[in-house]
This record gives structure tokens, sequence and C-alpha cells, in this order.
């Protein structure tokens, strides 16, 4: 084998592969094969992808073609990967962050019963295989089979506990809101398809290509993409899928909001900003989007008494900082916060998840209080991941929030000042969160706090490898104001993401901004210190209320889409098909009945008997001219 | 010679039938025989387009210009093929149910085959016709004499309808006929006739209302889900899974080349009232509690989109629908063998009366998973690609209302994700009630027949050129007619 280039298709097909076995087998494989088949075949795939990102640093990048998936005329939709940095980089998120939460799980779930533990465990391969699908594909085809893949995924996981029947909405509602966005994705492709004949990135993103389209259909295509990106993504107007989701283990969870799945509409932006450049109504339209949300998720963020929900709206709200990002252009810096976000969400989730499983399965943070005594690993870890995600230098998500809010403030102030209120509100829930979880005093029952214990190695390893990450991560972007060359991660991409033409900031408001906004985050700590250091819970009132309900969107969307439809199927259903179309059909039906009895055309009435004539004299005219021929 | 036998084995065999008193003995004459007419269809299918083998031309009415002619093409094998599928699956799905006077059940179903082969294959516009009643008769006896509760006012709706629909048919025949220049039934005459735009539009809608029942569409389709529900389900499956794919190809063998003008005139107006039966059948199909009616108005949907697609009149919408005809078989019938097991062992259709399956009967629950995921057109699945290209095709078609179809078909795609999700939710997650406490697995034989399906829906669903091999030919033979009536529009 001369060069890993050759073999990248063994990168998704060992998780397929995983997921076959453990599938297939569950029933008659022990718990600890599952184990080392599950997270076998993705440390597997890690090691190639590592292999891979080596050989893509070394300037070698390659486009593997297999066989034609549907070739009808002149279209042709090869099924063939594209192996350059933007997917190198995402395959080392998702098989190495993907790695650690399946290790997570084989301790987390190890109470699970063994056909249920294989089917988790195949479950999550299958995950990984359809990410790496969706990263790897060289046209929006294979992107789309992934992106579809990814949302079945979900639907699997977040309703795997399936006697719950709350669940399972939650899942059906994670795959229909889903689909919504995947039309729109889809419709994009034959947009795309009808303009320009070919959906392959190599042949779309080249320039006498790219000449081609009119301004109006790059503005109809960016903008079809970016629903079918809001989406997945879980921006508004179809984000409310994603807090629901934290129906499924947490481990689950983690892997929806760190490695896989959210930053799938990042990617597909991402890997057309060439296109999106070229349409500033779209750029617009999703700076706008991205900021809304990433307010929104954030003020409810406040308010939330569950430690996932929490985590899942501060999901939400810094997926909208990534399209604020990307909307303003800087599309490197949304990569780079998907990087750090993946580290230190994964981290927070697995945290969470490591603090439910001491509560015995209590998820109601005014139920736990004083946790950092018994839990000393995951208080620690789960305070990095706060400041990490509050922007506090030298940690990772600093230098990326950094990168975002700079490019916001490029584009305009006011921008800038709304992004920075959303950070500062990031600071003060992740921190309320911390404090009302880990200081003070155990507000659970006596029983629960007997049996508080800090998790084992198989769960607290994970968390502190991704401790380190959280810290070190940002380190591959730091802005050329404090070390020249220092943004390793910008040069990396620089062949796949045009470089980002602004920077009209001097070097000394630049200091300033990054000065004031880590500044006012501290603030904001302190804050939340005096406020939750010692909780005690009080009812919501007035605007709390609206927001602790989530502004009330779920029961809009109740009152305005779904009991309309729901309506208007039983309608359907029991007057127009039963009574009008049917009736007038019935009336024509009584009308033959009657004159074929008055004009006594059947002797006997009986539809049967006529039919019976009619085949018998039809296979007696068939039979005799056949072989009574001369 | 292999059409002759896909006629032949079937209508012989299904005669004999009537004489094999003994249950058992029935029952595997009627496997094997259908194992030996997929066997037949296979090496038909493994022929070259041209092959001496795959055409058959014999004297039959030759006073009234009319031959036995019967060819076997891209189009044509790919049906055959999935008549020839459906049955073993539906016989080794069925084995354990019970008939009265089996023999008699047997027979009737083989000679529905056989009818149904003759329509995939015949060259000969009246015969396509004896074959095409051929199909339907034993089809009233089945429903009428081994129907549900309800089966013989609904047997007279079905019965009414389809007589109308054929003696329209009939008389849209005829009048081509005495239109062609030397008075024969042959495909090559009613290919070559001359007819003014008037007459175009009354031979179209004449054969179309034909179709459009059989399909059907939607204001046409209320026989449907009543004969869905009442008909034995061996013969449901059959129904749905290839009988209504007769609708769909006689568009595309009988009506598009022979009146092309008619049908690109009428295609706006035929694409909005199928797309309205999309949503329309999707809407109530999420409110029905009744399986067999939910599946039935799926298919409605399903259908409507077919119908769109062969009015889009491009190679992408052509081809996708050729492989969707054969794909949607295949998946229907995995859901009818699920409704199939599920009444039989609960004695029940009822969506509301079920539930917790899946912790009872694990097998059957990821099976019928797969398969109402392949309904949806889930990638990598069987139905994805023939939906991609069926998409694709009505949004590349020649009308200006383009976008609006492509949004109002994609309604279909996000309700069908809705009632199906509900249904699996309703029936095979959750707790599990007094009824489904002591639900038990399925059986090896079940499990096959299952397994073969959704085998078939991971094959096509990677791999969809090896049925769009098949198709290019006769999918380029149809649009070039379209392109050549276009050109002369141009003209004008």
């Amino acid at each position: 084998m001369q060069n890993v280039l050759q073999i990248v298709y063994l990168i998704p097909l060992l998780p397929l592969i995983g997921f076959l076995i453990n599938g297939l087998g569950r029933n008659h494989l022990s718990k600890s094969m599952v184990r080392v088949i599950g997270c076998g075949t993705v440390l597997a795939s890690f090691v190639l992808s590592s292999w891979v990102f080596m050989e893509v640093k070394g300037g070698n990048t390659h486009i593997a073609q297999y066989f034609d998936f549907i070739s009808v005329g002149s279209l042709k939709i090869p099924f063939a990967f594209q192996i350059d940095q933007l997917s190198s980089l995402f395959l080392l998120i998702i098989t190495g962050v993907g790695f650690l939460i399946h290790v997570y799980s084989t301790s987390y779930m190890k109470e699970e019963k063994t056909e249920h533990f294989g089917r988790y465990f195949s479950y999550l391969n299958l995950f990984i295989f359809s990410m790496l699908l969706l990263v790897m594909g060289a046209n929006f085809v294979i992107m789309f089979i992934g992106w579809e893949g990814v949302g079945l995924c979900s639907y699997l996981l977040i309703g795997y506990w399936f006697k719950k029947q709350e669940y399972n909405k939650a899942a059906n509602k994670a795959f229909i809101m889903n689909r919504i966005g995947d039309l729109a994705f889809l419709i994009a492709i034959f947009w795309l398809i009808n303009k320009l004949g070919t959906v392959s990135y190599a042949e779309v993103f080249t320039t006498t290509n790219l000449a081609k389209l009119k301004a109006t259909d790059i503005t109809i295509i960016t903008m079809l993409l970016f629903v079918g990106a809001t989406g997945k993504s879980a921006q508004i107007p179809l984000y409310t899928w994603l807090p629901d989701a934290m129906a499924g283990p947490t481990p689950v969870s983690a892997l929806i909001h760190a490695a896989t799945m959210v930053t799938a509409g990042i990617y597909m932006i991402a890997r057309s900003n060439l296109l999106y450049s070229l349409s500033p109504f779209t750029m617009d339209i999703v700076t706008y989007v991205g900021l809304a949300t990433a307010l929104l998720a954030a003020t409810i963020a406040l308010k939330q008494n569950d430690i996932k929900k929490v985590l899942a709206y501060s999901t939400v709200s810094q997926l909208g900082f990534m399209f604020l990002a990307l909307g303003t252009g800087a599309y490197t810096a949304a990569v780079f916060h998907v990087m750090t976000h993946a580290f230190f969400k994964a981290l927070l989730f697995l945290c969470s998840g490591s603090v439910i499983h001491a509560m015995g399965g209590e998820q109601d943070i005014r139920y736990m209080g004083g946790l950092s005594k018994k839990l000393k690993i995951t208080f620690i870890t789960f305070l990095i991941g706060c400041i990490a995600i509050a922007g506090i230098p030298p940690f990772s998500g600093f230098f990326s929030k950094d990168a975002i809010l700079l490019s916001a403030f490029a584009k305009n102030p006011v921008l800038y000042g709304i992004a920075l209120f959303t950070a500062l509100l990031t600071a003060f829930y992740m921190f309320r969160l911390l404090f009302i979880t880990f200081s003070g005093k155990f507000r659970g029952t006596p029983e629960q706090e007997h049996h508080l214990h800090e998790s084992p190695f198989a769960m607290t390893i994970p968390l502190i490898i991704l401790a380190v990450l959280s810290i070190i991560g940002g380190f591959v972007g730091i802005p050329e104001v404090f070390i020249h060359g220092g943004d390793k991660l910008g040069e990396f991409l620089a062949p796949v993401i045009a470089p980002h033409s602004e920077h009209a900031v001097s070097i000394s408001t630049e200091y300033l901004l990054m000065g004031l906004s880590t500044g006012l985050v501290l603030v904001m700590i302190i804050f939340a210190w005096f406020k939750f250091k010692n909780y005690t819970h009080s009812e919501a009132t007035g605007l709390g209320k609206v927001v602790e309900n989530k502004w009330y969107v779920d029961e809009l969307y109740d009152k305005i889409i779904v009991d309309p439809l729901h309506k208007l199927g039983g309608f359907l259903k029991n007057i127009i098909d039963n009574k009008v179309v049917d009736g007038m059909v019935n009336g024509v039906g009584k009308l033959v009945n009657y004159s074929s009895r008055q004009m006594r055309l059947l002797q006997s009435g009986q539809v049967g008997n006529y039919v019976l004539l009619m085949v018998v004299s039809m296979v007696l005219i068939f039979v005799l001219q056949f072989f009574l021929r001369k | 010679m292999i059409p002759v036998l896909l006629i032949l084995i079937p209508l012989l065999t299904g005669l004999a039938a009537f004489f094999i008193k003994q249950h058992k003995a029935i029952r595997t004459w009627s496997l094997v025989v259908s194992l030996l007419t997929l066997g037949v269809s296979i090496i038909g299918l493994s022929l070259k387009e041209g092959s001496m083998e795959l055409a058959f031309s014999g004297e039959w009415m030759q006073t009234i210009g009319s031959s036995f002619s019967v060819k076997l093409d891209g189009m044509g094998k790919l049906l055959c093929l999935l008549n020839a599928i459906a049955y073993p699956l539906v016989i080794l799905a069925t084995w354990n149910s019970s008939y009265k006077k089996a023999n008699n059940f047997f027979a009737l179903m083989l000679l529905a085959q056989a009818g149904m082969m003759g329509v995939f294959l015949a060259t000969d516009a009246l015969l396509f016709y004896f074959f095409w009643e051929l199909a339907l008769i034993p089809m009233y006896f089945l429903c009428s004499q081994w129907g549900g509760e309800k089966r013989i006012p609904v047997t007279f709706k079905f019965f009414i309808y389809t007589f109308i629909g054929s003696l329209l048919m009939l008389l849209g025949i005829l009048f081509v006929y005495g239109k062609t220049q030397d008075h024969s039934f042959s495909m090559d005459a009613f290919y070559s006739v001359v007819l003014s735009r008037k007459e175009q539009t009354i031979v179209f809608w004449l054969m179309f209302v034909a179709f459009a029942i059989k399909m059907p569409i939607f204001p046409l389709h209320t026989w449907q889900p009543d004969t869905y529900e009442q008909a034995p389900t061996a013969t449901t499956m059959i129904l749905s899974g290839v009988m209504v794919k007769m609708g769909v190809f006689g568009l595309l063998r009988w009506l598009f080349p022979v009146v092309t003008f008619a049908s690109f005139q009428w295609a706006d107006f035929i694409t909005i009232m199928a797309l309205i039966g999309v949503i329309y059948s999707s809407l109530i199909a999420i409110r029905q509690d009744d399986l067999k009616r939910l599946i039935a108005y799926s298919s409605i949907a399903h259908i409507g989109l077919m119908c769109a697609a062969a009015f889009a009149q491009n190679l992408s919408s052509l081809q996708g629908l050729m492989i969707q005809m054969f794909n949607h078989g295949i998946n229907i019938i995995g859901l009818w063998i699920v409704v199939e097991l599920i009444e039989r062992q609960f004695g029940t259709r009822k969506i509301s009366e079920l539930g917790g399956l899946a912790q009872k009967a694990p097998v059957l629950a990821i099976l019928l998973v797969i398969v109402s995921l392949a309904n949806i057109a889930l990638p990598l699945t069987n139905s994805f690609p023939g939906e991609f290209l069926i998409f694709n095709g009505i949004f590349s078609s020649q009308t200006k209302y383009n976008v609006w179809f492509i949004v109002l078909a994609g309604m279909g795609i996000i309700l069908g994700a809705v009632y199906t999700l509900n249904m699996i939710r309703k029936v095979f997650y959750g707790n599990t009630n007094e009824l489904t406490a002591s639900a038990k697995d399925i059986t090896w034989k079940e499990k096959m027949a299952l397994g073969i399906i959704v085998l078939i829906i991971f094959v096509l669903g990677v791999y969809p050129q090896l049925l769009l091999n098949e198709t290019s030919a006769i999918a380029e033979t149809i649009f070039k007619k379209f392109e050549l009536v276009l050109r002369s529009l141009q003209k004008q």
C-alpha cells in the first residue's frame, strides 16, 4: 500500500461493518465483544483519518471514484469521495470525538440488556458512518445520502428507549423537522442539475460554471441550501427538535451536539463558500438568522432547570454564532468554532452524563448542588468546559469566538454588540449551571446523597482528554496580532476556503475588543457566582415564565401548523372522501345498477355470472382462433 | 419464446390448479410453478435487447388485423420480473392462511398473473385489451368470494369502476384502429397513426380515464381503499404491488406514443390533479386507524407521484418512473406482509388497539422499519434513486409551473414521513397492552419472504444502475416522441 488515499473507502466502511456485526449479532455477542467491535472500528477509522490528514497536510488531495450511482442521459452522479483540507479536518473531529463518546458509552450504558447494548452500539456506528459519508462525498448527492442518514440515526437514537412514547414523539419530531430542511436541500440539488448538469464539487465550483449561473439562481440555490442547513443545524425556524432530542441517552446527545449532525449545516455552507460569496443577499440572511438564533436560544437557556436542556440550548446558540461567522464571510472562523465547540460541548454533555449517572438518573439541577466534593474529576472538567465556552483566554473557545466577534464587528458594530451580549449571556447561564449543580448544599434525597460517586475510568478518561483539548484546541488559530503566522488553521484551509478579505479593523481596535469581551465575561461569571452560589428555587413569573417555557414557540407551531393539518386530514377523510367523492361514485353505481336491471341485460342480476360468461367466452375465442387457424 | 412461456406457464398451471383439491398440494403447486415463472423471467432479464428469444408473433385474428404478438423490452422486463417475484413472495408469506376451496383461489391468482404478464408483453392493441380483462376478471372473483364482510358491495364498486374504464379503453382502441392505414391492431400501426389534434384529444381522454382508474388518480380512487381492505390479503398484495402498475404502464406503452401531442397538451392539468391527489391522500393517511387503509392511501400518494412523473415527459422522470414501478411493488408487498402477520396474530388491524410490538417481536419490528423507510425513499434504499429521478424530472419538465409542482410533490415527502413514523410509533413502540403482551415473533418462512424484500431494497438502493441500464433504451424511445412534438411546436 503506497498511499493511504487509495484506501479512504475504509474510513466509512469500518463503522458500517461494525454496525452490521453488532446489529445482526446483538443476541449472540457478549457485551465485551460489542464494546470491542463498536469502539475498535471507530478507532481504526480515526487512525486512518489521522494518516489521511497528514497526507493532506503534505499537500496531497484526492478524489476517489468508485461507480456510477445514477447515470441517466447526460446526468452522471458518481459514487465518489473527495479528500481535501476541509473533509480531512472534519474526519478527524468526527472519528476522534466520536471514538471518545464510544468509549464513554461502554460504561454509561453497561446496565442495558445485552441485545439493547448491541443495538445501541450498532446505531452509534451507523451514525458515524452516515456522518463520514456526508463529509467525504465528492458531490451534493452523496452528501445528501449522509445528510438523511444522520437524520435517520438521530431518529433511532433519540427514540432508543422506545417504551416511552414521549421519547418516540421527540424522535419523530427530529426526523420530520429535518425532512423539511432536506426537501429544500433536494430542490437546491435539482436547481444545480437543471442549470449546470452536474452536482460534483469539482465541477460546480469552477469559475466557468459559476459564471454560467445568474445572480438570482445563485441566490435561490444558496437560500435553499441554507434552509436545509437550518433543519440539520437547528436554526430558526427549524430548531425546536434539538432540545427535545435529549430524550436519547446522554452520550448520544454529545454525539449529536458535538461531533456529528448539527455541524453538517456548517460543513455544507463552508463547502459551498464560493457559491455563497457570490450572493450578498443570502449572506445577510444567514447572518441575521444566525444571530437571532444565538440570542433567542441564549435567553431560553437562562431559565432552564434540566441540565441537558441548558446544554441543548447552548448548542443552538453556539451554532447561531457559527452561522453568524458564515454570514459575515468568516468561513474559517466557523469551521474553527465547529472544532473547538466539538471539544467543549462533547465534554460538557459527557460531564452532565457523569452527573446524571451519579444522581441515579436525576436531570433537574434544582435537586442537585454541592456535587464538587464527591465528583472531583467531573467538576474540574466541567469547569474547564464552562471556561472554554465562555471564551476566556487561553482556552479554546476564546480564539474561535473572538474570530467570529471580530468578523461581526468588521461587518457592522451593531452585529458585534448583539453578538457580544449573547456571549455574555452564554457565560452567565453556563456558570449558573455550574454553580447550581456543583456548589452550595446538596438538595436531593438522602438516598441520592448516599449514592453519589465519581464515575469509572471509562467515563472519566474521555472527560480528561476532552478537557485537555478544550484548553489547547484554540492554539491552531492564534490571531495574527499575537503571533505572526499563528493562524495555522486558516493557512491549512486556504486551498478550499477563499481567504476572508475584510480585516479593516486596526490592531489597537482588535486588542480593545478582546479586552472588552474578556473583561465583561469575567464580570458576568462573578455576578453568576454571587447569584447562584447558594441557590434556592423560586417559581418564575412574568417574563421569566415565558422564557422558561421557551417563548411558547412549540405551542405556536402546534397551533398554526400541526393542528390545522391534522384537522384538514380528518375533514378530507370523513367528509370529502367518504361523502362527496365516494357519494358521487355510488350514485353512478346505483344508476348503472338500476338501468341494467331495467333493461334486463343480466338475466340473473348477478355480476358474478355475467363476468364468468365474459371470461369463458373470451378464453374460447382466444383458444379457437389460435389453435384452429388453417 | 420467453414471453410466450411467461404467459403460458401461469395460464396452464392456473387452469390445472382448478383440479387439485388437496389444500397442501395446491399451495406447493402454486409456489413451484411461480418459481418456474420467476426462473424464466430471470433468463429473459439476462438476454440482450434484440435477441430472437425476446419476441414472438403468431397468427390470431388476422381477418381483422390482429395478431398474437408479444415482446419483452426493458420496461416489460422489469414489470414481468416484478410480477414473477411477487407471486412466490406472496405465497410464502401467506403460507399459513387457509382458504375454502383453495384450488379455485390459487387457480384464479395464477390466471391473473398470466393476464398481467400478457398486459406487459402484448404488442397488439386488441391482445393488450384481452389480457387486461383476463387480469381483472379473476380479481372480481377473488374479492367477491374470499373477501371480508362487506365484500359484495365493495366488489360491485370495483367492478363498476373498472368496467367503465375498460369500456372507454376499448372505444379508444377501436377509434385508433379505424384510423390506422391498413386497419391493424399492431403496435407499429398504432404508433404511426396520424390523428388530428381533436381526434388525439378524444383518444387521449378515453384511454387516460381507463388508466387513471386503474392507477388510481384522484378523484377516481375511492374503489381502492375499500377493495384493498376487503380483498383477501394475498390478493391485495398482487393488486397493489403489481396490478396498479398496469395503469402507469398503459400510459407509457399505449397512450404517450400514440397520442403524443395530446399527452403533451394535457400534461399540466393532469400533473396538478395527480399532485393534489398526493397531498390529499397523504393527509387522509395521517388520520387512518386501519393499517390496510393507511397503506392504501399511502399507495395512492405514491402512484400520484408516478403519474406526475409520467407527465413530466423527460428522460429523468421516465427512467425514474420505470424503476420506481418495480421498487414500489416490492416495498408495498413488504408492508402488506407485515399487516397480514399482525392481523393473523391479533385479529385486528386497528392501530389504536396495537402497541409495543418491538419488545415482543423485534425481528418483525426491524424488518417493518426497513420496509417503511424504503417506502418513504430514504437514501440507500431502493426508492430513493427512483424518487430522486422523478423529482428531478418533474423539476426540469417543460412546464412553467415546475417550481410549484416540486413544492407540492415535496409536501408529499414530508407528510409521508409523518404518517409512516406515526404508524411505527403507535404499533411497534411504547408499551404492550393486553392484546400484544403475548405477541410472538415471526416464523422462518415469513422471515425469508421479508428478508428477500430487504435484500432487494438495499441492493437496488446502493446500485440502482442494475435497473437503470435496462430501462434506458425504452425511455429514450418514448422521450424521442415528445422531442419531435416539441420541435414541431417550436417551428410554428
